[in-house]
């Protein structure tokens, strides 16, 4: 962006062309590098955040070694489905505004609720000139307030809808992962309970969403501080009946 | 402070480096009705001395509510101190909008030196005539600051400022080290003390002075900035000066009793 950007994060508002659709100008009309479900919930100890690592190119699973779940600040975590460039954009101001934070150094600093307040506002504020950022996107965290840890969880998505949640899923992750988790999901799950069931959402997704890998990441974040877990593969079933042989019976052209 | 050929404009620095419009400035706040805040861990007060123009006329109002977790008190130019106390409640509402959190206070004090600082480097602009002291909790606790016209602002444990503010500092000064650990009951005890103590024998009523609190109870709960209302202020008088003369009542029955034992001074009636 070539001009000024002051620091309250209004240079997040996007291109000042959109509202007016000159020559060789366009409003936003698809993403082009998307990645795609996320899911999150809450456990005893924080939040725990799991995608795959793939980034598709329409219907080519093109990059196979992406990060979609990333640290922000102590105290929090963000995933993000849809348009990847976007995302990687979105961290830029995140670092910008948790790097301000930090270098205040006055005992205060940045929650999870407060980035994801801030984000809705971009988001939002994008929406509205019909730029938007093409992402979900997935905000966890814990911090320490004065009626002790307080764990949030929140999604944000392109056009501005927010909400807070105990369990969160983006993409195919909400018609296929969300089932699951209403039903399964309990308070104060465990570390290990809350990996199964995270597992078990991803296995679904692998399966049934044609844009998955079979790479995943989970990550997790507590008070001690956030953790993203080296990419690991999931153990699939095929030995179905009906996969045995698949030609036989066939109707053939020769 | 004598007139001289360096003060006529804000953009004129002297030989000895300093800049006598800011300086004079800060006369301001001195001429202003003195101003307390004092603060512990989790509660921070700030009273105010009442000034009223005549008897006919209400008092100027020096103390604001800036957000519900904080607020200010102000001596020298009332009009400034409005104009200022606007700016902050609107950062104050910006922030908030923004990340749904309460601004700290280090970050409102900071934006106020900020704009003060401006009016200090602006052939024509003039500083701002008012001191303020701000007073807020966010995360790290209970603060108080002190922001001049300078552009300059310093964190405090206790502070006064306006006419007669030396007074106050002086028993201030004698108090602060168990600030940190006082409950509210006792800062507001000592604010009033030490706003008495700039009034010079004129008497401490409710009507003379405003009292306002904010803090965290122990339980985590937030007391939002809130002005004590006159009727609370003068119980809380009352029961301070019942309190110095209890001292007094509860030495005369012991004397009685060392009357008999003979080697005191004789009892008064000789």
């Amino acid at each position: 962006m070539a001009w000024q950007q002051p620091m309250d994060g209004s240079h997040a508002s996007g291109s000042k062309v959109a509202a007016a659709d000159g020559p060789g100008t366009q409003r936003t009309q698809y993403p082009y590098v998307t990645g795609t479900s996320v899911i999150a919930l809450k456990y005893k100890d924080g939040v725990i955040m799991a995608c795959d690592t793939g980034a598709s190119y329409g219907s080519t699973l093109r990059y196979k070694s992406v990060e979609r779940i990333k640290a922000v600040g102590k105290h929090s975590l963000i995933g993000a489905s849809g348009e990847f460039s976007d995302f990687q954009e979105i961290l830029r101001y995140l670092d910008e505004l948790t790097l301000s934070d930090h270098m205040w150094d006055d005992g205060n600093s940045l929650g999870p609720k407060e980035v994801h307040s801030y984000l809705t506002r971009v988001m939002y504020n994008r929406r509205n000139k019909f730029d938007p950022l093409w992402n979900s996107l997935v905000l966890g965290g814990v911090k320490k307030g004065p009626k002790g840890e307080e764990k949030y969880l929140g999604m944000v998505n392109m056009i501005g809808t927010h909400f807070e949640e105990n369990h969160i899923a983006t993409g195919f992750g909400n018609h296929l992962a969300i089932p699951i988790l209403r039903a399964e999901w309990c308070e104060d799950m465990t570390f290990e309970e809350a990996v199964k069931l995270v597992e078990k959402c991803l296995l679904v997704l692998l399966y049934r969403d044609r844009s998955s890998i079979n790479k995943f990441q989970i990550a997790k974040i507590t008070t001690e501080g956030a953790t993203i877990y080296p990419p690991y593969s999931l153990k699939t079933h095929w030995g179905f009946a009906a996969f045995e042989n698949p030609s036989k019976g066939a109707v053939g052209s020769w | 402070m004598f007139r001289n050929q360096y003060d006529t404009d804000v953009t004129t620095w002297s030989p000895a480096g300093r800049l006598f419009q800011v300086e004079y400035a800060m006369e301001a706040v001195k001429q202003g009705s003195a101003c307390v805040g004092l603060r512990s861990r989790t509660h921070a007060v700030l009273a105010a001395a009442n000034k009223a123009a005549s008897e006919l006329s209400s008092h100027q109002r020096k103390v604001f509510r800036v957000a519900d977790h904080a607020g200010v008190a102000l001596a020298g130019l009332t009009a400034d101190g409005r104009v200022l106390s606007r700016f902050l409640r609107s950062e104050c509402i910006n922030h908030a909008f923004v990340y749904d959190a309460p601004l700290p206070v280090s970050r409102l004090a900071l934006r106020l030196a900020d704009k003060a600082q401006v009016c200090t480097q602006r052939s024509w602009k003039r500083p701002y005539g008012v001191g303020l002291l701000v007073a807020g909790l966010d995360e790290s606790g209970a603060h108080l600051y002190y922001n001049c016209p300078s552009g300059n602002y310093f964190e405090y444990q206790a502070f006064a400022i306006g006419s007669r503010s030396q007074a106050a500092k002086t028993f201030l000064e004698r108090k602060f080290k168990g600030y940190d650990d006082y409950t509210p009951d006792q800062l507001i005890r000592d604010a009033l003390s030490a706003i008495k103590e700039t009034l010079q024998g004129e008497k401490l009523t409710s009507s003379n002075c405003t009292l306002a609190i904010v803090g965290r109870k122990d339980d985590g709960t937030v007391e939002p900035f809130e002005m004590i209302d006159a009727k609370r202020v003068q119980e809380i008088i009352d029961s301070m000066e019942a309190a110095e003369e209890t001292p007094v009542a509860a030495a005369e029955p012991s004397s009685t009793q060392e009357e008999d034992k003979g080697t005191d001074a004789a009892p008064m009636d000789i």
